[in-house]
């Protein structure tokens, strides 16, 4: 018998009586009490009133209307009232963050929405006007040469590391944490160490052995593998614990069969280990792949996205390192084109949905396979 | 001779994991080194260590920390106070949602388990502007800041960080047997009582899981507090700050690094305590996840 919670510690018949229908009152209480406040505080909203109590009224009315019907003395229905407590906080602020402002973003994308209101429907024009847009095409293909050289180079780098810390040496648990610490650090402030790193430490190394006084930020293309060497340093040790960790999975008997078998130690490399962590690597080839089309505050930060590009679609350009998030950004936050840069946005999630499915579909494959 | 080859090996390899060390850590040397010179003497040799000193670094951290666009201390507060509530309602919330997702086998509950995991496709960028819209307007309809204020912002880390949460540990509750729960009612205990006192003691490893997979993100994150705090609004988190700061300086390096080192300390900090706790955190998450 499940009972409610006031009941639950004083017994006898009376006393439990009474209890029950005290808490009963409270419950009919509390519950009405915060509906009409809620309806007080949306009246008052509705009325176009600023009266300031009006934001914290509408708060405890909801509480009030909760915490009712927690005391709504029921035994049936009171597991079903616990179910809707316990989800309510966070569905709700789901709902408010993502998932409307989801669906509003697919409406406005089609509308000529500035940030404010929106006056007319105009059906795909935003869509057909990025295309023709020559700075965002360069954005996609740019994002599209990143994710690519970047996942090929994280993974390699972070699976020859994990392969160096398997080895067994002192000073290994020094090592691994070392290479994970870059991690630890968001992009904002890393860009910014990175961009002094390269216009001014590297720069005065340059300068003296190949007499060349330019920063590898000032042009594009060069600009383009320093956020490449930025996102595999910050990136590569991450991807390296998960490795070490596939690695760990394979058993010794294996590896030991091997080797009396006279296997050398590429062979057990290629025909042991590789197949064996097939899943650590489908996992962070994945997570290698959104996460770089996510990039965003290294772009920021180390260089905003200029460089000049001297002819790209028949025109010039100056976001010669402007990825795909950076380009939205700035289009809808700088340059207040809101509706344009939400139908980027829409598309940005077409692609990174896209990726998530295939993810699903592979790997479920391959654990079919297994 | 076998064995001496092995040795050589071993050897090469500890030089080699050592050159990759110091390639890793020498930009935090670099800050470090830089926050203790002024502005003359790194561009004279960024890598030197001709002008280093401990009052300058400590006239640079005054600088930092009582400028108008920084103010480190309030940022780290109002970080740290964001950072902290988010990751107690997660945990809290998260565990709520989804011990109901996952005991019960309705129609509604698998719709909102397969809400929560295809919403973890989406990024933040199709969703932002949008959501400062709605956040400005129902917040002034209703009479509730939700932009540059707290509770706001601790408000949308709910709703993005739910999903990730919830899905983590749907996966650990579904491992934990449900006679444990229908003993607790036989024996008279309440769905909630049961919750709190059996299933979310049960919980702390994965919640640990979660919780630093939220904090790197949520102390880290600059998008979103961006669009919602605002780049000069009252409150700033320190990712902001460190942004708003460089933003107002034309390349005053001396500055720019203590900036960045005053902005990095919190979390090496966290890291030498917990640093194994984190290493695996990260690494469950990336699996599970």
């Amino acid at each position: 018998m499940v009972l409610p919670p006031l009941l639950k510690k004083r017994k006898g018949g009376k006393e439990m009586k009474l209890d029950k229908k005290l808490q009963g009152l409270i419950a009919v209480i509390a519950f009405f009490g915060g509906i009409a406040m809620l309806i007080g505080a949306l009246a008052m909203d509705f009325m176009g009133s600023t009266f300031e109590g009006r934001g914290p009224i509408l708060v405890i009315g909801i509480l009030a209307i909760l915490f009712g019907m927690y005391l709504f003395p029921t035994e049936k229905h009171h597991r079903k009232i616990i179910n809707f407590i316990f989800l309510f906080p966070l569905l709700f602020t789901f709902l408010v963050t993502v998932i409307i402002p989801l669906l509003l973003g697919f409406y406005y994308s089609f509308t000529d929405w500035d940030g404010i209101r929106m006056r007319n429907y105009v059906g795909f024009d935003n869509y057909a006007k990025m295309f023709h847009q020559p700075s965002f095409v360069w954005s996609i293909v740019l994002t599209f040469l990143f994710v690519v050289l970047n996942m090929v180079m994280v993974n390699l780098i972070a699976f020859l590391l994990a392969l160096l810390c398997t080895n067994k040496f002192r000073g290994i648990g020094f090592f691994r944490a070392a290479y994970f610490v870059p991690n630890l650090i968001g992009g904002i402030v890393l860009g910014y160490i990175w961009q002094f790193i390269f216009s001014n430490v590297l720069v005065e190394f340059t300068s003296k052995v190949f007499n060349n006084n330019y920063s590898i930020l000032a042009s594009s293309n060069t600009a383009f593998l320093g956020i490449i060497v930025v996102y595999i340093w910050q990136y590569a040790g991450y991807i390296m614990l998960i490795y070490i960790t596939g690695l760990n999975t394979v058993p010794g008997e294996v590896l030991e069969a091997a080797a009396i078998d006279g296997a050398s130690p590429l062979q057990t490399l290629f025909n042991i280990k590789i197949p064996m962590i097939a899943p650590s690597i489908t996992i962070c080839t994945f997570l290698t792949l959104t996460n770089s089309f996510k990039m965003f505050d290294v772009n920021l930060s180390l260089t905003g996205g200029k460089g000049s590009i001297a002819s790209f679609m028949g025109s010039y350009l100056t976001n010669g390192t402007e990825m795909l998030a950076l380009n939205i950004y700035n289009e809808a936050v700088i340059k207040s084109n809101y509706a344009l840069g939400q139908a980027k946005a829409v598309l940005f999630f077409i692609i990174l949905a896209t990726v998530s499915v295939l993810q699903v579909r592979i790997s479920n494959k391959r654990e079919v396979e297994l | 001779m076998h064995t001496k080859e092995k040795k050589f090996s071993l050897i090469a390899k500890v030089i080699i994991a050592t050159i990759i060390a110091v390639y890793v850590l020498f930009p935090f040397a670099l800050v470090v080194i830089n926050s203790c010179k002024r502005t003359q003497d790194i561009t004279a040799n960024p890598i030197g260590l001709n002008g280093v000193s401990f009052q300058q670094l400590i006239s640079n951290m005054n600088d930092v920390v009582n400028n108008t666009h920084f103010m480190f201390w309030q940022a780290f507060g109002y970080s740290a106070i964001i950072t902290v509530v988010s990751l107690v309602l997660l945990a809290v919330f998260g565990g709520m949602a989804a011990w109901v997702i996952c005991r019960n086998h309705t129609k509604w509950s698998r719709f909102i388990y397969f809400l929560f995991i295809s919403s973890m496709t989406i990024p933040f960028q199709v969703v932002m502007l949008p959501l400062v819209s709605t956040f400005r307007d129902t917040g002034k309809f209703v009479g509730i800041a939700m932009l540059q204020s707290v509770p706001g912002i601790v408000f949308a880390y709910c709703g993005f960080g739910g999903a990730m949460t919830v899905f983590i540990l749907v996966g650990f509750i579904k491992g934990i047997p449900y006679d444990l729960e229908e003993a607790a009612s036989i024996d008279g205990c309440s769905p909630e009582g049961t919750f709190f006192r059996i299933i979310f003691p049960l919980l702390t490893p994965v919640i640990t899981t979660v919780t630093i997979l939220n904090g790197m993100w949520i102390w880290n994150d600059y998008l979103l507090p961006s669009m919602m705090l605002g780049q000069n609004g009252a409150v700033k988190t320190l990712p902001v700050a460190v942004q708003a700061f460089v933003g107002s300086y034309v390349k005053q390096w001396n500055l720019i690094l203590t900036a960045a080192l005053l902005a990095i300390i919190p979390m090496i900090i966290v890291f030498l305590f917990a640093q194994k706790q984190i290493m695996n955190g990260m690494i469950e998450g990336a699996v599970k996840g």
